[in-house]
């Protein structure tokens, strides 16, 4: 077959020689841009960190040491970790006793219909680009085409029937509903990259393995599979990132029980008349942000890859 | 050539003769069929919609196993793997929007008992009525102008970030997720706390203007300081997708195209356009597409920005407020269709103009 360089090797992130070398001058550019870009997450975790009352103080506290000298008294503060205790239990009446707020249930709920939803995308997208890539069917490319304008088209299309459907067969605010659509919302990429990843193995094993008498099930498990491990990993990460923040159909479809994080951030913030209560605010997005960032942060080469929905091949 | 033939034999062996309409075996996908829409109709007929939506349902199923055990048998394994997806997204997409387009016919609220066949007129009301119609352009002026300003600007920054990170230096993989950082935000939590940057009393934003410029300065007080606040909020969360796709088609330019052109003393302007753009193009492209896309659904950002106000209303906001508030259901799914048809238009030109083989013409 032909030599195939790897997509990462080609965008050099595994073997460093493969695209042009810059030095620590380069680093430091970048560095500069990099910090300044990511201020504002910065001081959404250092307002997580700081104390209640002085979320809100002119001039604006901005920091939790003075780096040295570097940063003039009255904008360094004293860091705490009880915001982040008060997400979870916190006084809600005046003078009461402390009461739990539900963010566990919600964080809960929030990594139950991500990761469902995500995974079965990958099971049910996998499977349909393994068809797709290796039983072409009759119209394969119309299906395909289908497929990739459910991604195409803006969610809000679908919102109110999806709403009558719900409330009409009683799946509005249970965990299947949401479950079965944020599915259905992934498996536009899942299929489209997990199909690009297919069509790049070699078939010479798979055929040989037949051959020798192998059946069409262990050719998938024990030869296809494995070799696209890592395009797996970047498709779930890719619908992670997206699920995990979902709001609309998660404010519109979801009860109580099943309220997700973004929703439940939203209520926290606007509810009680007192204003925003931006220490909270901030302790609840940077443990919601925890998750999201270490999963990308382990699979970030792969990340690249499947941000191209594997429409792009050379 | 027998090597091949071993291959097809082996993956499409001899096919099985078809089962009779009333045999009973679990390949029989008439009978199911037959079954499935007998007990349907029944269940339709004597249930509430919640119990027979699951008998519907089950019986749905049940065709679905004589098919799936007729593929297998006979082995058509393409259709085989790609029905749950096909079945997943005509359940979830396809048959909503079908719904939502026989909506889109009738005069119909959610919260009352009538429905009536009104044909076009929903489409004209919302186009051409005195009432409804100019608030409803509005939005669309507004969200083509947000569309414009944001994706022009993504698109820009995007590009930047995506050069400064197409070497590779020390570090580069740590700084790189610095960049990503804003896209996983919610953007519940990022759009509060840009009021925040915003707010004119206590902001960052207004604390060092007001310090450097003296006098009291607010940013969200004027239809253009609105917008350049929503596009500004908007562009740096999603400029980090634009520089993934960017970078991308950046390294996968090979070397020796620099190399040669450097032997060749060509100019830094000519190499961009001349190597660099033709591998970035497609990318550029789908970026561009993309964001184009997610850029007519913009609304949770202006809802915490400024609901609205100062004439930033959307066109997706202006939808969920007549959908979900007013529960006027067919006249927003006749907006949904609208918007549906600008955005297929615009996908198309986009395609089109995307696509190699329609440049040289």
């Amino acid at each position: 077959m032909t030599d195939r360089v790897s997509f990462l090797e080609r965008i050099g992130f595994r073997s460093a020689g493969s695209i042009a070398e810059a030095g620590w001058g380069r680093t430091l550019v970048v560095a500069v841009v990099s910090f300044i870009y990511f201020l504002p997450v910065l001081f959404i975790i250092f307002t997580a960190i700081k104390p209640q009352g002085l979320a809100l103080s002119v001039p604006p506290t901005l920091s939790p040491t003075s780096f040295f000298g570097l940063i003039p008294d009255q904008f360094v503060f004293t860091p705490t970790l009880d915001n982040f205790a008060s997400v979870f239990s916190r006084v809600m009446t005046a003078g009461g006793q402390p009461e739990s707020t539900g963010f566990d249930r919600f964080f809960f709920n929030s990594i139950v219909i991500a990761s469902a939803s995500v995974l079965l995308a990958l099971v049910i997208g996998t499977l349909a680009a393994y068809g797709f890539s290796r039983y072409p069917l009759k119209g394969n490319d119309t299906y395909l085409f289908i497929i990739l304008t459910t991604r195409m088209l803006p969610a809000i299309v679908v919102i109110i029937p999806v709403i009558l459907m719900f409330r009409a067969v009683g799946l509005s605010g249970s965990y299947l509903g949401i479950i079965m659509l944020y599915t259905a919302f992934n498996l536009a990429f899942t299929v489209w990259m997990m199909k690009s990843f297919f069509d790049e193995l070699s078939t010479d094993v798979e055929d040989a393995a037949r051959i020798d008498g192998s059946s069409e099930i262990k050719v998938f498990f024990k030869i296809c599979l494995p070799q696209v491990v890592a395009g797996l990993a970047a498709t779930f990460v890719f619908g992670l990132i997206l699920t995990w923040n979902e709001f609309l159909f998660a404010l519109l479809l979801t009860g109580p029980d099943t309220r997700t994080v973004p929703v439940a951030m939203n209520q926290a913030v606007s509810s009680g008349g007192r204003g925003t209560d931006w220490t909270l605010l901030a302790a609840i997005e940077t443990l919601f942000l925890v998750p999201v960032f270490l999963a990308t942060f382990f699979l970030q080469d792969h990340l690249l890859r499947g941000v191209t929905f594997g429409t792009v091949r050379k | 050539m027998q090597l091949m033939s071993a291959i097809q034999s082996a993956k499409t062996q001899s096919a099985k003769t078809a089962p009779a309409l009333l045999e009973l075996s679990a390949d029989n996908w008439r009978l199911a069929i037959l079954v499935g829409l007998v007990v349907s109709a029944l269940a339709v007929v004597t249930l509430p919609a919640s119990g027979s939506f699951w008998v519907v349902g089950a019986m749905s199923a049940l065709v679905a196993a004589a098919f799936a055990v007729n593929a297998y048998r006979r082995r058509y394994y393409g259709g085989l793997l790609v029905a749950p997806a096909i079945a997943v997204l005509f359940v979830m997409n396809i048959f909503p929007l079908l719904w939502s387009l026989g909506l889109s016919f009738f005069a119909y609220q959610s919260n009352l008992q009538s429905i009536r066949f009104v044909g076009l007129n929903n489409y004209i009301k919302v186009l051409t009525d005195e009432v409804a119609a100019p608030a409803n352009w509005n939005a669309l002026i507004n969200t083509a102008m947000f569309t414009v300003c944001t994706v022009s600007v993504q698109m820009i920054v995007g590009f930047l970030l995506a050069m400064l990170f197409a070497k590779q230096f020390p570090l580069r993989k740590y700084l790189l997720i610095l960049v990503l950082t804003p896209m996983m935000l919610s953007v519940v939590a990022s759009g509060v706390f840009f009021t925040y940057y915003y707010d004119p009393t206590f902001g960052i934003l207004s604390y060092v203007i007001n310090s450097v410029a003296g006098g009291q300065f607010i940013v969200m007080d004027s239809k253009a300081g609105a917008v350049a606040g929503i596009v500004f909020a908007d562009a740096w969360m999603w400029s980090p997708f634009v520089m993934l796709l960017v970078l991308a088609g950046l390294v996968s330019v090979p070397k020796y195209l620099y190399e040669a052109a450097a032997i060749d003393r060509v100019s830094a302007w000519r190499r961009f356009w001349s190597i660099t753009f033709p591998y970035i193009r497609g990318l550029l492209m789908l970026a561009l597409l993309f964001r184009t896309i997610e850029a007519f659904k913009l609304a949770d950002l202006v809802i915490v920005l400024t609901k609205g106000g100062n004439d930033t209303m959307t066109i997706s906001y202006h939808l969920i407020r007549i959908a979900n508030e007013q529960n006027k259901t067919s006249e927003g799914a006749a907006i949904s269709y609208i918007i549906l048809f600008i955005v297929i238009v615009l996908t198309n030109l986009y395609l089109y103009v995307a696509n190699p083989k329609n440049r040289e013409a």
